[in-house]
Order: C-alpha cells, then sequence, then structure tokens
C-alpha cells in the first residue's frame, strides 16, 4: 500500500487507518461524526495526496482537453479551474476530476486515486494528434483540503509571497510559491485545497493545524469527506459513477457541453439527451427510525414486483441524526416526494426521495 | 482499553457476563472504539435458537456495519431495548449499559471456548 507524506503527522495524530484507492489513508482521528460536525460548523483538514495529478502542457493542450473531457475548457483562462467528466465512446464515465488552467498553455488535472492510472493510459492512447506533453507527476505532489465556514479566516495561514488564496473566488486558482491553491472541495463548504510537492505538504498541513485549531477546525479522514460529500449529493467514483454509467444519469447534464464541438462519447450523449436517460440518480431519506442504507440495498416501491433501482451510496447523516442516500431508480420513481423502500438486510424501510442536495450548507454552491 | 478481567472474551470482540445459566453479551471497548459512531444496533429476536459462532446481531456506525457473533449456543431471553432510542450507549457503556442481549446457555462448555481477559488484552494488543 502507499502511504502519503503526510503518513507519519495522522500517526501522530492517532488516525484509524483503511486501504483506499491502493493507499493507506486516515477513515478518522476521533469519530467520523465529530470531524463532519467540525466541518460544517468550523472547518476540516483533509489530507488528499492520493489524488493524481497529471499535468498537460502545450499549444495543443486546451484542443485535447476539449476533446477529451465533456466539459467546455474554453470557458477556463489562466487561474481558473472546472469540474469535468472523461467519458469513453460509450458515454460511460472513465473518471471525474478538476481541470486547473495554470498558465497559458498549461493544465493540471486532479483524478481520483483510484482511477489514476486508468486515466493516464486513457490520455495517451487519445493523444496522437495533438501537441502536448502528458505528465504524471502525482507521486512529486501532495495535496489538503481545507473545508468549513471558517476556512477563509484559517487560509491567511498560508499566504506565501504575498499571494493571498482568501482573494480568490469558487473555482479559482494561483500559484503561491510552489504551491498551488484553489477555492474547491468535495464537503459543500467553503474551502481550498493546496497542491504542493511531497516535500512541502507537511509544512502546509501543519501551519493550517496550526491556525485553524483556534476557530475549532480538526483533522478530517475520508469518513467524514464521505459523509460530507454524500449530504451535499456529490458523485463519488465507484458509487455513483463508473464506465457503464453516463453522466446524464448522474444528472451532471450542466458538466457535459453539447454546443461545443467533438469530443469523445457526444453522439452517445447528445441520443441520450434526446431521448432520457433510462434512470436517473435520486437522493433519499429514511422515513423512521433505521439502519443507515448501505451501497449495493435494493429499491423498491410500494407493489413492485422487483426492484426499481439499487443504492450507490448510504449513511447515516451526521447533520440530520437519519439515514439518507442516492440511487438509480427508473426515471419515474425520481421525482422528490416519491415514496421508496431501501431492503435492509432483506426487510424493507421506507424512504422518500427528495430533492439534492440532501443538506444544504449555508454557502453550497455547484461542484 | 478497558477489558474487565470478571468477563469473558470471544475472539470476535463479544464479551461474555455469565450468571447462573445465563449469559449477558455486548461488544467490549475495544471493538466499540474501533466501530465509534455507533448509530443502530439491530438486536436478534427473543427466542431465537443460536449456535455459538452464528451471526445474530448487527451494530452499524456511521461508516459500516458489523456482523455481532453468538458467543455461545442457546436461546435468546432478553434484548436491550434502549438501544433503540440511545445506540450510542455502546460507544459510551459498552459493558453496562450498552449490553446487546442475553442468552440461555444450552452447552456450557461453550464457556471454556471464551477468553479470559488476559488473553483477549494479548490478542488486542496483537
Amino acid at each position: 500500500m502507499k502511504r502519503t507524506p503526510l503518513f507519519e503527522a495522522h500517526k501522530k495524530l492517532g488516525a484509524r487507518l483503511i486501504e483506499f484507492g491502493g493507499w493507506e489513508m486516515p477513515v478518522f482521528y476521533t469519530s467520523i461524526a465529530e470531524e463532519h460536525l467540525a466541518t460544517r460548523k468550523a472547518a476540516g483538514l483533509f489530507d488528499i495526496s492520493h489524488m493524481g495529478e497529471i499535468w498537460v502542457e502545450g499549444a495543443g493542450a486546451g484542443d485535447f482537453l476539449n476533446f477529451v473531457l465533456t466539459n467546455d475548457i474554453r470557458k477556463l483562462r489562466p487561474g481558473l479551474g472546472q469540474y469535468t467528466l472523461l467519458c469513453n465512446e460509450r458515454g460511460g464515465v472513465v473518471d471525474d476530476l478538476y481541470v486547473y488552467q495554470v498558465g497559458a498553455a498549461e493544465f493540471l488535472m486532479v483524478v481520483n486515486a483510484s482511477r489514476k492510472d486508468e486515466d493516464f493510459a486513457w490520455l495517451k492512447s487519445r493523444r496522437a494528434k495533438f501537441d502536448l506533453t502528458l505528465e504524471d507527476r502525482s507521486d512529486q505532489f501532495g495535496a489538503v483540503a481545507l473545508q468549513g465556514p471558517r476556512a477563509a479566516a484559517i487560509a491567511g495561514a498560508i499566504i506565501v509571497d504575498g499571494a493571498n488564496p482568501t482573494t480568490l473566488r469558487k473555482n479559482e486558482v494561483l500559484r503561491a510559491g510552489k504551491w498551488l491553491v484553489s477555492r474547491t472541495g468535495y464537503t459543500g463548504e467553503d474551502g481550498f485545497e493546496i497542491v504542493a510537492p511531497s516535500e512541502a505538504i507537511g509544512e502546509v498541513w501543519a501551519r493550517l493545524l496550526e491556525a485553524g485549531r483556534p476557530h475549532g477546525l480538526k483533522p478530517a479522514g475520508l469518513g467524514a469527506r464521505d459523509t460530507l460529500r454524500t449530504e451535499v449529493c456529490y458523485p463519488l467514483y465507484g458509487h455513483e459513477l463508473d464506465e457503464k454509467t453516463s453522466p446524464l444519469e448522474a444528472g451532471l447534464g450542466f458538466f457535459i457541453a453539447l454546443d461545443k464541438g467533438d469530443f469523445i462519447g457526444k453522439p452517445v450523449l447528445l441520443a441520450e439527451k434526446a431521448a432520457g436517460p433510462r434512470r436517473r440518480l435520486a437522493a433519499f431519506k429514511m422515513a423512521g427510525r433505521c439502519a443507515p442504507p448501505r451501497q449495493g440495498y435494493p429499491i423498491w416501491t410500494a407493489g413492485s414486483a422487483k426492484p426499481v433501482g439499487v443504492v450507490t451510496s448510504g449513511t447515516q447523516s451526521p447533520s440530520l441524526g437519519m439515514g439518507i442516500g442516492m440511487g438509480y431508480v427508473e426515471p419515474i420513481f425520481s421525482a422528490p416526494n416519491t415514496t421508496i423502500e431501501i431492503e435492509i438486510r432483506g426487510q424493507r424501510a421506507p424512504a422518500v426521495v427528495v430533492a439534492k442536495p440532501i443538506y444544504k450548507p449555508e454557502r453550497l454552491e455547484k461542484p | 482499553m478497558n477489558v474487565p478481567t470478571d468477563l469473558k472474551y470471544a475472539k470476535t470482540h463479544e464479551w461474555v457476563r455469565v450468571k447462573g445459566g445465563s449469559a449477558t453479551v455486548g461488544i467490549t471497548d475495544h471493538a466499540q472504539h474501533e466501530l465509534t459512531d455507533v448509530v443502530f444496533v439491530e438486536t436478534p429476536a427473543i427466542g431465537r435458537k443460536l449456535k455459538a459462532g452464528e451471526s445474530c446481531a448487527v451494530v452499524e456506525s456511521v461508516k459500516t456495519a458489523s456482523d455481532i457473533y453468538a458467543p455461545v449456543s442457546g436461546e435468546i431471553t432478553a434484548v436491550n431495548g434502549e438501544l433503540a432510542q440511545h445506540p450510542e450507549l455502546v460507544n459510551t457503556d459498552p459493558y453496562g449499559k450498552g449490553w446487546l442481549f442475553e442468552i440461555k446457555l444450552t452447552q456450557a462448555s461453550d464457556l471454556e471456548q471464551l477468553m479470559a481477559a488476559d488473553a483477549y488484552v494479548k490478542q488486542i494488543s496483537g
């Protein structure tokens, strides 16, 4: 298993470690619920060094990325990033990621740890005619996420060479010395993500931890990262997304620029948009006290002879104190207020489809 | 980690308190600490007959569902109804108010398969 440059720091903090995407990562330090609530009320600091960093540079970089990614790269300018998807020819999702335009012809893709090698191979195999260099520098970089309503007050601790991250607006990115700081995140809260060379990430972590303590910041593990993103209905690869799932089914149409010219998967996605997806990702809340829903549990409706869908993510919501989840259902069952049933170990428990996000932080904006 | 010496322990982290022909069962302090954030407990039906090692309850934390195994063979005579409203008792008082179920022993020799506190301490520190 791979270890991030912050591994020793996690051990000192007493982290409970698990395997995730080939990495030994903290799942929590004290408790998922505590770290979750600290992030909602104050701030959480997450090690996201497992994520991959792929650099694309050269005169053809922009055109190439617009050909392989679904969102419109022409909406970017140096200093701005966007959420986007890498799709296959069938319109399935190879990965979901953030792409940042760092310079005039320099782009950084931050990709899922579990998909990084697949992504890199995919990009290499399709780069033929484009004038660019493609480099997987994941092993040279670490990354942390500072998230929560107090994040901006804490981010002053990482002012380097006068580059002040608190001037960033949503999705903007700046270079601060050797660091890249963006106003992005995966919790629905305000926050920042900092990518820095492996040897420098320990300093970023330590400075933010120290500056954040008086504000109520806690180091937070992947457990809280997962419950936080589930409450705000952000997809997680391997749960809501995979190579057989289209981003339209996942409700990510906002990030698919069908009007931008050719890109991989476009014909299939156009046809699917015209016909309507055959299933839709619905968010739901459990109606009473019961065990939390989990990935893979069947979704029923009263009177259905077979399941009408399947849960992709589920947990007990620390913010709401009830079971919540997401799952793919036949489109007619995806409207808010639809009554559904989640099969939990052979017993069906009532649930209701709700509008996304399930929990709305005060500052929630689109991912 | 709290491991009371008057209890017996299963490898799968259940504790057993024997009184007469009955045993009260819960999960250990170590187990609740590993799980943290217990949010739901599914207890077995009263009257259910179990064999030692059989899965009979589920403790759900925020992160995951964990099976609980009958440490001894017998019949369920009581379950902790408090846990329906207060599953967090498993975290806050694992050897007391956080007990899971009571089982009437049908095979007293099952107790010999369980560990004493010192052996369990060795297992969890190993």
